[in-house]
């Protein structure tokens, strides 16, 4: 893996009394795509404004290439930001945009030895680049963003994709070591944000630079990110790649928040022994304590339907959705429901049973988020919407009740 | 179509009190007490040059001052809380809620040989300086009274720039003077031009602030005008010249003014 770039130690935030940032401490590598996921108000565009330099931590260091830039204003770090409503200039077209920091005589060292003259008080040669330079740069980027031709255009005749291909450009022209992107995409419709998402990724790869990307959205993590970090409440949940946040989530909020996922108290009888409602289970877990009381996700395509005399449990189908490729459906287990994707039709009312390999187990150990999430008792069509209002509503509560 | 009735009113009565009467001017500017036309009305103006450059002159000194009091306040202005911009808006309007005529009278008992400036000055054993009937006293008044005309716009459009703008140029590596120069003062500018209307208009064309603080000495456009249709100097075919070539000069002004702007933002005039 590549050379570590930025480093948060013991970072704290805190806003009239109200903690945003919870002693968080992580490390961000150069040329890599890094997500900050988490519902709204987790902290994680706090923690993107601390690396822009918008925003003082309240205690802790932010380590630039091995520097601490904690008092280094925003103008003077090599960090460029892609702002959520883009925050194009109105006054100047879209030439003028991208060039816009392009013009500004900035010192030609690179941003480690800036910060170091910078705490030194040191001289400081200043660059003004050629507008024939400039010129060419410029129109590289809008190539690489593909808006070559609208140069001259006012940035309010522009679309909402083509806007945030501007506020790209306008930050990626000034070669920065990272790019920062807060919700960049929010403003776009479903399809132009499958494009754009496709489009950022080609071109970190082809800048060869640090992503730092904020997002509420999972599926938008899981699919660009090489790292995903999961926050909630101000604090890290999990710290991994997308296969690892997926598959081996660290606790019932990521469990949740990633995927739809049934979390069933479980009770660890021993190495690869799992027992929910009763039942044994072999499992690909170990390394817990004797009955040792754990979370146990099982993902809702991890679950085979059988005849009810090969069932290992046995339930009653409550309801179920149609949803393209396969059913959801919703099916009760000893007054616990759990959501079951299948391609197999079973009509309400009907008594399944059901069979889950080794591997659709994934044992958590007990949190503060257990008992929390991953019942489906009040499912219903709308599950989806409803579900990301109340992750925000409960993550507030959470960061006021730690206050 | 029909909620263009709702604007009937008042183009009934922009008919009658604007147009009707700039017509009548127009017609009085062309013609000779007999009623026949005549340039003469405007060959004779040449011998009113001095008033023209006047008027125009101190306008435009008042309009400067105005700006360079006026926009860093409403810069300042536009930073404070929302606690502090309503105190400090209801402080910038005040005077305005008091008569014109009064506070010119007010200024003009501060500024007299014997005025209350002159009357502070003498305790230290200063001589009374001579401020009012001068040239700086009208300036001064111009200032004190359309100084709010040049705050309000600007501090209006200011207060209006979207903060992540802000952040966006620092983000790109401007300083806090850059921010200002390439971002905050382009954003400004209509309320500038807006604001520069706003005073030199009413400026150019006063009558009360010269004849109170500025004596016989320094008659006005303004003053010109009035004499020719209240004064001894009865003549309104000379003052209705005079005011259409006023008009037509702040029409120029404004509109080649309005270039300098941006195109989408627009001053009140045009």
């Amino acid at each position: 893996m590549s050379k570590e770039l930025i480093r948060l130690k013991d970072v704290s935030m805190t806003f009239d009394g109200e903690t945003i940032l919870d002693n968080m401490n992580i490390y961000f590598n150069d040329k890599e795509f890094l997500t900050l996921l988490g519902p709204s108000g987790c902290g994680k565009t706090t923690t993107l404004r601390i690396i822009g330099g918008f925003l003082t931590p309240t205690s802790g260091d932010v380590i630039f290439d091995g520097v601490r830039i904690n008092d280094i204003p925003p103008h003077k770090r090599q960090v460029n930001t892609v702002f959520q409503r883009y925050a194009l200039f109105p006054h100047l077209n879209v030439y003028d945009n991208v060039a816009f920091g392009l013009r500004i005589p900035k010192p030609y060292e690179d941003v480690s030895s800036v910060a170091l003259s910078e705490a030194s008080g040191g001289k400081k040669r200043k660059k003004k680049l050629s507008e024939t330079e400039i010129k060419s740069r410029v129109t590289e980027m809008l190539e690489i963003v593909s808006l070559k031709g609208f140069e001259h255009r006012s940035v309010s005749s522009l679309s909402g994709g083509q806007q945030q291909r501007v506020a790209i450009a306008r930050a990626l022209v000034n070669q920065p070591k990272v790019l920062l992107l807060d919700e960049p995409l929010g403003a776009l419709d479903m399809r132009l944000r499958k494009d754009m998402q496709q489009e950022l990724k080609r071109i970190q790869k082809q800048m060869g630079i640090t992503f730092i990307y904020v997002t509420h959205d999972q599926e938008e993590a899981l699919s660009m990110s090489d790292t995903v970090v999961v926050m909630n409440a101000g604090k890290i949940q999990q710290i991994g790649t997308p296969e690892d946040i997926y598959n081996e989530p660290k606790n019932a909020f990521v469990a949740d928040f990633i995927g739809e996922s049934n979390i069933v108290d479980g009770i660890m009888r021993e190495d690869n022994v799992v027992e929910i409602f009763g039942r044994k289970f072999r499992c690909l877990d170990k390394g817990f304590a004797p009955d040792e009381p754990v979370d146990v996700v099982i993902r809702p395509e991890d679950v085979d339907i059988v005849d009810v005399k090969d069932g290992a449990l046995t339930g009653t189908v409550t309801s179920v959705t149609f949803k393209g490729m396969h059913y959801d459906i919703i099916v009760d287990f000893k007054g616990f429901k759990w959501l079951i994707e299948t391609t197999d039709f079973c009509p309400e009312g009907s008594r399944i049973g059901i069979k889950i390999d080794p591997d659709g187990f994934h044992v958590m150990k007990k949190s503060e988020y257990s008992g929390m999430f991953g019942d489906y008792s009040s499912y219903s069509a709308e599950y989806d919407e409803i579900g990301d209002v109340e992750y925000e509503e409960s993550s507030l509560e959470d960061e006021a009740d730690e206050v | 179509m029909k909620s263009r009735a709702f604007a009937y009113p008042y183009v009934l009565w922009m008919a009658l009190f604007v147009v009707a009467p700039i017509i009548i001017i127009v017609v009085y500017a062309f013609s000779a007490s007999d009623g026949s036309f005549t340039l003469d009305n405007f060959s004779n103006m040449e011998l009113y040059l001095s008033v023209f450059g006047r008027s125009f002159g101190l306008a435009l000194i008042a309009t400067i001052t105005c700006l360079l009091l006026g926009y860093p306040l409403a810069y300042a202005l536009a930073h404070e809380g929302p606690r502090a911009q309503g105190i400090m808006l209801m402080l910038i309007m005040l005077p305005m809620w008091m008569n014109f005529l009064l506070r010119t009278y007010a200024w003009m008992s501060l500024l007299e040989k014997t005025g209350l400036i002159n009357r502070f000055l003498g305790l230290f054993g200063i001589a009374p300086l001579n401020m009012i009937n001068t040239p700086f006293a009208v300036v001064l008044g111009m200032v004190y009274n359309y100084l709010p005309f040049m705050v309000l716009p600007i501090y209006s459009v200011i207060v209006k720039i979207d903060k992540s703008l802000l952040e966006a140029a620092q983000d790109l590596g401007a300083k806090p003077s850059t921010v200002f120069t390439r971002v905050i003062f382009p954003l400004s500018l209509s309320g500038v031009l807006s604001g520069i209307t706003m005073v030199f208009v009413p400026a150019v064309s006063t009558f009360a602030i010269s004849k109170l603080l500025g004596g016989n000495k320094t008659m006005l456009l303004g003053d010109l005008i009035e004499m020719q249709f209240l004064g001894g100097s009865y003549n309104p075919h000379l003052g209705s010249a005079i005011a259409l070539v006023m008009m037509v000069v702040v029409m120029v002004c404004m509109f080649v003014m309005n270039r300098f702007g941006s195109d989408d933002e627009q001053v009140v005039m045009f």
